[in-house]
C-alpha cells in the first residue's frame, strides 16, 4: 500500500536525521536515568507505603511511572523538531508531493515510537542492578503502553507545532502542560497515599490511570481491573492524538 | 495550456479583519513558456504560485494546471508539477543527497533511479562533489541550485520557482539564470515570479505585472516597454539656474511628455530619443548654456510598472 511505502521513506529519513544527531536522544534519556539513581533510593525506605498488595520492591512502583514519564515528555517535546524542519522548508516541499498527508505524520511519529521504545529499554536495564523485578509479560506489554503514549503526544506536539509555527509559543504551552499532568498522574508517587481531595482531582488525568495500570502489569497482574482500564485509556488517547494530528497535517494552513 | 486559471481569489483572515491577498487573477500559460510574474513585495506573487501549487486552496475560482483540475485533483497537480519555495527545502543537518533521493521516492521514483537521476542533475547545476555534504556546508547559490534539484527531481513538465534569486550575488545570479534557460531547452514550462526587471527581462518570454492582487499589464517584456511612451533622456546641466531655459527648450520639441527639472537635472521621455539629440544638443548650445552630461535609456520594466501602477518598483523595493 502507498501510505505504508510513504510513511516507511518518511520514517527512514527521520531514523537517519535521528542518528546522526543523537544528543538529543541521549539528552532525554539522561533526564529519568537521573531520577533513576538519584531519586529512586529514597523510596526505598517506604516501600511498605507506597506499595500495593504483596509488592515488597520499590523499583516496581517506581518504574512504571518513569517509562510513562518518559513516554510523554519524551515525544512531548518532538514538535520543537518539526518547527525547525518547517523554518528550512521541508514541511513545504513534503506537501508539494503527491505523498499522503498521513503518512508525512505518521512516519515522523514512528521514528519517535521507535526512540522512546529504546530508550525504556535501557531504563529497564538500568534498573535492574538496583533491585528491579519483574515478570517480563507485563514489562512487554509496558512497552506496547510507552510506544502507543509516545505516539498520543507525538502528534498533538506536531500538531500544536503546526499551528504555532513558534518555539516561543510552544514552549510555555508544553510546560504549562507537562507539569500538572506529572504531578496529578502519580508518576513519582503514587496518588493512593495523597489526601482524598487530590486523589479524587488525579482521577480525571487519564495518564494515572495509566500509570496504575502499568503498575499493575509490572506486579504480573495483566488482566486485572487496573490494567485493563490502563490499556483502554491509553488506546483512547492514541485514538484522539493521531486523529487530531493526521487532521492538523491535512488542513492547509498546516 | 499548462496553467489556466480563472478568478483566483485568496483572503487571509487577520486580527484587523479579512485581507484580499489575491482578488480576482486569471491567466494562462502556454506549453514551453517561461512566464515572469513580477511585482512589489505584498503584491500576491507567491500567494497565486501557492495556490497554483496546491499549497493553499483558493478561496474562489478555478484552475487547470498541468492537464489536472486543482481542486478535484491536486494529487495529479503535485505529480506533474515541481516548485521550488523561496524558504529553501532541505534540512541543514541532512546530507544533500539524501534529501534528494527521500523526496524523489515520496514521487514514487525507485531509490537507485533517484539517486542516479540526482547525481546526473547535481553535475548538471554545478554541484559537482557536494553529494555527500551536509546541506548547510552549502554556499547560498549552491543551496539555490540543491532546491532547484529537489523540484526537478521527478522530472516535472511545469515547474514554479519562487523569487529564485533572492540573496544572491551577481554572478551566482547570473549562474541560474543560464540554468533556468537549460531547463526550458529540455522542454519544461516555467513559472517564476520575480521583483527584480532586470531577471524578468533577461529570463522570461513572457510578463504578468501583478499589483495588489490584481493583474495590472501582461506581455512580452518587449510588448510592455512599448506601451511606455518613448525614451528617458537625462540632461545634467553645468548651472542649475539654466534649468528653466532648457526645460522650455525640451518642451518644443514634438512628442516630449514628463518634463522635470530637478536642480541642475532635466529629464524626459521622448519616442526615438537619440534621433532628437542632436538637434537639441545645437539649440542648446546656441543659448550658450553649458551640459555637463547627457543620458539616453530605452524603457526598462520600471517605467513599465510605474506608468502602470504610478509607482517605482524600487520605491516599493526600499520601504519594503
Amino acid at each position: 500500500m502507498t501510505v505504508l511505502r510513504e510513511t516507511w521513506i518518511v520514517f527512514n529519513r527521520a531514523m537517519r536525521l535521528s542518528l546522526r544527531n543523537p544528543m538529543w536522544s541521549i539528552l532525554m534519556l539522561s533526564q529519568p536515568l537521573m531520577y533513576l539513581f538519584l531519586f529512586g533510593p529514597l523510596l526505598k525506605p517506604i516501600t511498605a507505603q507506597i506499595s500495593e498488595g504483596a509488592t515488597t520492591n520499590a523499583y516496581q512502583v517506581f518504574i512504571p511511572g518513569l517509562i510513562v514519564q518518559l513516554g510523554m515528555f519524551g515525544a512531548m517535546f518532538v514538535g520543537f523538531g518539526l518547527i525547525a524542519e518547517y523554518r528550512a522548508g521541508v514541511i513545504e516541499a513534503d506537501r508539494v508531493t503527491p505523498a499522503s498527508r498521513m503518512a508525512l505524520m505518521a512516519g515522523r511519529v514512528l521514528r519517535d515510537v521507535v526512540v522512546l521504545v529504546a530508550q525504556s529499554a535501557l531504563l529497564l536495564v538500568a534498573a535492574i542492578p538496583l533491585g528491579l523485578r519483574a515478570p517480563w509479560k507485563g514489562v512487554l506489554l509496558s512497552l506496547v503502553i510507552v510506544a502507543l503514549l509516545g505516539a498520543t503526544f507525538a502528534s498533538l506536539s506536531y500538531s500544536v507545532a503546526l499551528i504555532t509555527k513558534s518555539e516561543d509559543a510552544l514552549a510555555p504551552l508544553l510546560n504549562g502542560i507537562a507539569m500538572p499532568l506529572l504531578l496529578l498522574s502519580g508518576i513519582l508517587l503514587p496518588m493512593q497515599i495523597g489526601p482524598t481531595w487530590l486523589q479524587r482531582l488525579s482521577d480525571i488525568s487519564p495518564l494515572k490511570h495509566v500509570v496504575n495500570g502499568v503498575r499493575a502489569m509490572f506486579r504480573g497482574e495483566v488482566a486485572s481491573s487496573p490494567a485493563l482500564w490502563g490499556l483502554f485509556w491509553v488506546v483512547l488517547l492514541t485514538v484522539v492524538g493521531l486523529t487530531v494530528g493526521a487532521r492538523t497535517f491535512k488542513k492547509e494552513s498546516a | 495550456m499548462m496553467i489556466e486559471a480563472r478568478g483566483l481569489v485568496r483572503t487571509f483572515k487577520t486580527r484587523r479583519g479579512p485581507v484580499e491577498a489575491v482578488q480576482g487573477v486569471d491567466l494562462a500559460v502556454a506549453d514551453g513558456e517561461i512566464v515572469g510574474f513580477l511585482g512589489p513585495n505584498g503584491a500576491g506573487k507567491t500567494t497565486t504560485m501557492r495556490m497554483l501549487a496546491t499549497l493553499i486552496q483558493p478561496t474562489s475560482g478555478t484552475a487547470t494546471v498541468a492537464g489536472c483540475d486543482l481542486a478535484k485533483d491536486p494529487v495529479g497537480v503535485r505529480r506533474r508539477i515541481g516548485y521550488v519555495p523561496q524558504s529553501g527545502s532541505t534540512l541543514p543537518e541532512a546530507i544533500a543527497g539524501d534529501e534528494v533521493v527521500d523526496h524523489a521516492r515520496l514521487y514514487g521514483v525507485p531509490k537507485a533511479e533517484a539517486a542516479a537521476r540526482g547525481q546526473r542533475l547535481f553535475e548538471e547545476l554545478d554541484l559537482p562533489g557536494l553529494w555527500r555534504r551536509q546541506c548547510k556546508t552549502l554556499s547560498g547559490g549552491q543551496r539555490r541550485r540543491l532546491d532547484i534539484v529537489m523540484g526537478l527531481i521527478h522530472e516535472p513538465k511545469l515547474i514554479f520557482l519562487d523569487e529564485p534569486t533572492t540573496g544572491l550575488d551577481p554572478q551566482a545570479r547570473a549562474n541560474l539564470w543560464e540554468h533556468i534557460r537549460g531547463l526550458r531547452a529540455r522542454g519544461a514550462t516555467i513559472f517564476i515570479t520575480t521583483h527584480y526587471l532586470d531577471e524578468a527581462d533577461a529570463l522570461c518570454d513572457r510578463i504578468l505585472v501583478i499589483d495588489q492582487g490584481k493583474i495590472v499589464g501582461s506581455g512580452t517584456p518587449e510588448e510592455l516597454k512599448q506601451q511606455v511612451s518613448g525614451d528617458g533622456v537625462r540632461l545634467d546641466l553645468a548651472d542649475a539656474a539654466n534649468a528653466p531655459a532648457v526645460s522650455k527648450i525640451v518642451a518644443e520639441l514634438d512628442g516630449a511628455v514628463a518634463i522635470e527639472a530637478d536642480g541642475a537635472t532635466v529629464n524626459f521621455r521622448i519616442p526615438r530619443g537619440g534621433s532628437v539629440l542632436p538637434g537639441l544638443l545645437r539649440s542648446i548650445d546656441a543659448q550658450g548654456i553649458e551640459l555637463e552630461g547627457v543620458e539616453v535609456h530605452r524603457p526598462t520594466l520600471d517605467d513599465v510598472f510605474l506608468t502602470m501602477t504610478g509607482r517605482s518598483l524600487r520605491d516599493e523595493e526600499a520601504t519594503a
